[in-house]
Parts: C-alpha cells; structure tokens; sequence
C-alpha cells in the first residue's frame, strides 16, 4: 500500500468513527450507550499501554497506577472545586509526573525491562495498600475524604468547561468519551509522524544504535512512558465520569493484567489493535456476566492461549498482512494476459501469518 | 603551540574485565584528516578500545581527548553529539525499519545543528545514492542481506556527518566488488573526514592504507607505514600464531 492511499484510507476510518460517534445514541439505548462509554474510557487506558509498549518498547505491568492516579485526582478536585474542568486537566497532570518521577529513576538507572516490569508491578501494589488504608476524617484532601476501601462515592462528574452549574447528561458523556477517545488516537499517530515519534521507534529498535546516533535513549523513554501516564490518567477521569465512583480496586493487579491481554488480541505495535482488543474483551466479558454457564476469567485465559498459539502478533496485523497479501494477488492476477478470469479473491491464505 | 593538536588522543588507555586486560596502556594519536588502519589477531583489543572511543565501556584508566573534550566515560549519545560516528562490527542497524528511515534518523540528527528538514532530505538522497541502495529505500533493512545491512550502517555513519569515522571490519561478509566500492568510499571520504579502518583483510588495508598500527594482546606492538609493517617478521609470526619473541 503506497503512502497517500494509506493516508486517505485513515482518514476514511478517522471520519467513520466520528460519525459513528455522533450517530450512536439515536441507535442505541441508554442502558447499552453508558456500557460503550465504559469501553471507550478504557480503550483510552489500552491506548496508553499499546503505545508506550509497542511503540517505545516499555512493557509496564502497572499501567493501572496512572490510571488510578489520574482517577483519584479527578476525584480530590472535582469534589473540592466542585467543577471537573480543573479536575481534569489535574488528571492528566499528576500521573504525567508520576510517571516522570518513576521513570527518571528507572532509566536513567538504566534498569533493565524484567525490572522495569517488576517495578511498575510493585508500584502498583504499594498504591493500592496506600489508598485501601485511607480510611476514616484523618484522610482528607480538601473536602474530599479518600475513603479507605470503600472509596470515594458521589464525585461529580463532567460539566460544560468552566460552568459547574451545567452537568453534562449521559449522552454528551458519550460525546465526549468517545471524542477523547478518537483525539487521543489521532494525537499519538501524529505524534508518532513526527521527529520525536520516529526516534522513538528507532529506540524501541535499537538503543545502542540511536545512541551511537547521538539520540539518548534515557531521555526518549522517559518521554514515551511520561505521555503515556498522562493518557492513562486521562483514562482514569473519563472512568470516574463514568460511574461517579472511585475506589482502590481500580489499581487491582487483575485490570493491569486485562490491558496487556487486550493488546495481545487487538496486535501489539499497532494504535488501532489496542482499541479493537480492549472492545472486543470487554464486550465479550460483559456479554457473559449475563449467563452462569462459564467464568469470564476462564473464557479470557482460553481465548489469551488460542491468540499467543495461533495469531501471536495479534488481530489487527494478521488481517492487515491478510489483505497486504490478498491485494498483491490480486495485482499479479491482473497482469497476466487477458483471457484468463480472475476467480473470486484468495482470501484463506494465511500468508505471512506464521 | 609548536605543533598541531591531533584530533585524537589517547593516553595510558587501560580496560580490565576482571583479570582480563583487553586494553593495556594504550598511547594513541591521530592527525587531522588522517585514515588509519588498526590490524592485529582476534582479542587483540581493537574492538574495546572502539567501544572506549564511543562511550560504550568506559576506560578503567587512562584519558581520551577527542580535540579539546576529555570524552573517556562519556554516554555514547554524548560523543556522538561531539562528532564520533561508527560502524561496529556486527550490523547494528534499525532491522525493523526501511532503508531509508534509518538513513533519515542519522541524517535528521545531525541536520538538528542546522535545524533543517530539507537538510535531512537532502542528506539522506545523497547517502543512499553513495551506498548505492536508492533502489531499495523503502525495503525493511532485516530482511537485506548481510552485506546490503553493512552498507546500511556505513550509510548511517555517512549521513551523520561525523568528524571522525570509525569502521570495525568495514568489509567483511562483502564480495571483492563490494570490497573494493567500499576502498574508494574510504579514500573519498578522507578527503573531508578523518578514518581509523579496523580490518582483517591485507588486500583491502593495501587498498587504503598510508599509515598502521599493529595491537596484540591489548597493546600497540608496532605503528608504520602499511609496507613497513607488511614486511616486518614480528608481524607475520602474531598473525601466524607464533609466539612473539620477548
């Protein structure tokens, strides 16, 4: 596929989406459209990982920790300003700087990846006991009490900018989750257009190499890692906006451990898979919290074989190899002499999918 | 000052592993605009005392001076930055990117001191154009041969524009015509840039070089002309295995 076919072909996809965002509610109930805003905050958090994973190499265990900040901060201020406008841009904020502070430790002390792992893991684990152990007036910010395991109920949600008095009404939640979702989408493509994107990549390729280059890996990671805390916690604030409730299960190892499956099935180096793998799951998972036949868990951990045995790099870069393969045929039928009809398109070789 | 500075300057350069000295005590000089060959046995030190020029070990002892700038210790990034390229000795290259964005990484960095994209572009038009891979830009570099990736990294080297050019068997894995496009890319380059040539092959030293220094167990043994040191008997006897005579 050569460069400006591929770009309208995004474009196209980027306009699909949209209007599929603005369509939704006049198609849909109230009941289905709060669940596909659930599933949109959390593509963002998949997003977050799918680009700091596969673009900058960074496989973090404790994406929730972002998450979680980012949520807990939307929460502290929004109950103290009682607007989310500051809320938010505090969401985004403090795990951003979270995520600089951790990170200057873990690569400038040039830690290596297992660790790196093992730290994100541990980092999240020692949140969780801090906020579960919040209980009681003496954890206070503000006028916000943190609420120990029971967490904090009651946080307003989204209201137009800088005008409290204006609550936002589930359907504009929608709209602007889903918008979120599609911004933050379009800014890490373009972000990984530009300079700092493509030497990122080269990082994730290579470090000695864009070292020897003159580029220095430690700073670009840390940069990678801290845009990706920044979005997790924007993850975390639509979450809130979600379900007006915060507690310290969201840094449950488990979600931690959702997020990285959903990029395994959606395609690992790819923006979109993590968005398709995190839909996909999480339809399916609430699809079956409906029946009692089978454990959601067990389902995950069977459909998470069948995708590391069989489709290891993932849905959306099998397909995409899939059609790459089925479009070269397709040419090469095309140039033969005429005469010779073209048959319906091969699409059942898996070409390229080892 | 009575005379020039060389370009590079090492002084006692020492690197243990453990009880291994790889390096000992190594004074090394290089002239401006100078292309020079090191030779010597596998293990003789030649590889550690590039990482050393680099940044990629840092000296258990000694100085390194690259014009004014003490650089022993320094991050790989940083020397870089100063103006020390290098071709390692197994490819290293971006393997899962095209041709030519590994080309344009090196160009753009060093079109950063200019600030200017239509630097890189130019930059990166012309390196592939010199390496001879234009017809393959867009190809995934791991999937080109091994002698296609050498070129690549060379092509890396080239397009950051470095002062000073260090090549670890430059030649290896590539046929006598490669071999001998990559002689005339030497030459060429050392009408602007200074080289230090790590090579095996004496047909390709004859080709290029006017200046040698011999290292054997991670000491210089001998610095000459390249005939000079072709002929010498200490020379043949280490390149045949024999031992030195102390």
């Amino acid at each position: 596929m050569n460069g400006p076919v591929k770009l309208t072909l995004q474009a196209l996809a980027i306009l699909a989406a949209c209007v599929a965002v603005a369509v939704m509610p006049s198609y849909v109930d109230l009941f289905q459209l709060m669940q596909f805003t659930l599933f949109c905050s959390m593509a963002v958090l998949a997003l977050s990982l799918g680009f700091i994973w596969g673009f900058g190499g960074i496989l973090s265990f404790g994406q929730t920790a972002f998450f979680g900040l980012g949520a807990y901060a939307y929460a502290v201020t929004a109950i103290n300003f009682q607007d989310s406008t500051p809320a938010i841009l505090l969401a985004v904020l403090v795990p951003a700087l979270f995520a600089l502070a951790l990170g200057y430790f873990v690569f400038y002390g040039r830690i290596s990846d297992v660790y790196l792992g093992v730290i994100t893991l541990t980092v999240t684990l020692i949140l969780f006991n801090v906020f579960n152990s919040t209980a009681g007036d003496a954890y206070a910010i503000g006028s916000a009490r943190l609420g120990g395991f029971n967490g904090m109920p009651a946080v307003p949600t989204f209201n137009m900018p800088f005008d409290p008095s204006s609550i936002l009404f589930p359907e504009q939640s929608w709209y602007v989750t889903g918008g979120a979702l599609i911004a933050v989408y379009l800014g890490l493509r373009l972000l990984l257009r530009s300079s700092f994107g493509r030497v990122a990549i080269a990082v994730r390729e290579n470090e000695t190499r864009a070292a020897l280059l003159g580029y220095d890996p430690r700073l670009v990671k840390l940069l990678v890692f801290v845009v990706g805390g920044g979005v997790a916690g924007l993850a975390g604030a639509l979450y809130v906006n979600w379900g007006a409730f915060v507690g310290p299960t969201i840094f449950a190892l488990s979600l931690s451990a959702e997020i990285i499956i959903w990029i395994c099935i959606g395609g690992l180096g790819t923006l979109i898979g993590p968005i398709v793998g995190c839909f996909l799951i999480e339809y399916l998972v609430s699809q079956i919290g409906t029946q009692q036949a089978f454990n959601a868990n067990l389902v995950l951990g069977a459909i998470l074989v069948v995708f590391v045995l069989l489709l290891p790099k993932g849905l959306v870069p099998t397909v995409r190899d899939l059609l790459l393969a089925a479009g070269r045929l397709a040419r090469e039928r095309n140039r033969r002499p005429a005469g010779e009809e073209t048959h319906a398109l091969p699409g059942g070789h898996p070409v390229g999918a080892e | 000052m009575a005379e020039i500075a060389p370009l590079l300057e090492t002084r006692n350069l020492t690197m243990r592993f453990g009880g291994v000295v790889a390096n000992d005590d190594v004074n090394f000089a290089l002239e401006e605009m100078e292309l020079r060959c090191l030779i010597g046995p596998n293990g003789a030190g030649k590889s550690t005392f590039f990482k050393m020029l680099t940044g990629q070990l840092t000296p258990t002892q000694g100085t390194i001076r690259f014009r004014t700038h003490p650089i022993a210790g320094n991050l790989p990034h940083q020397i870089a930055r100063l103006g020390i390229g290098i071709k390692t000795q197994i490819p290293n290259v971006f393997n899962g990117l095209s041709v030519r964005e590994n080309v344009w990484l090196a160009a753009a960095r060093a079109a950063r001191r200019e600030a200017s994209a239509k630097r890189a572009a130019a930059i990166v038009d012309e390196v592939l154009e010199r390496i001879r891979l234009g017809g393959l830009a867009e190809a995934i570099v791991g999937q080109l041969s091994h002698g296609q990736r050498q070129w690549v990294e060379i092509g890396t080297v080239l397009a950051a524009e470095p002062e000073l050019i260090l090549l670890d068997e430059p030649a290896a894995g590539m046929t006598d015509e490669e071999t001998a496009r990559t002689a005339e890319i030497i030459r060429e380059i050392n009408r602007t840039r200074a080289l230090i040539v790590v090579e095996h092959d004496m047909e390709f030293i004859k080709m290029i070089a006017k200046k040698v220094t011999v290292f054997h167990q991670g000491r210089i043994m001998m610095e000459d002309t390249v005939e000079a040191v072709l002929a010498d008997s200490r020379v043949r006897d280490v390149y045949l295995g024999k031992k030195v005579a102390a």
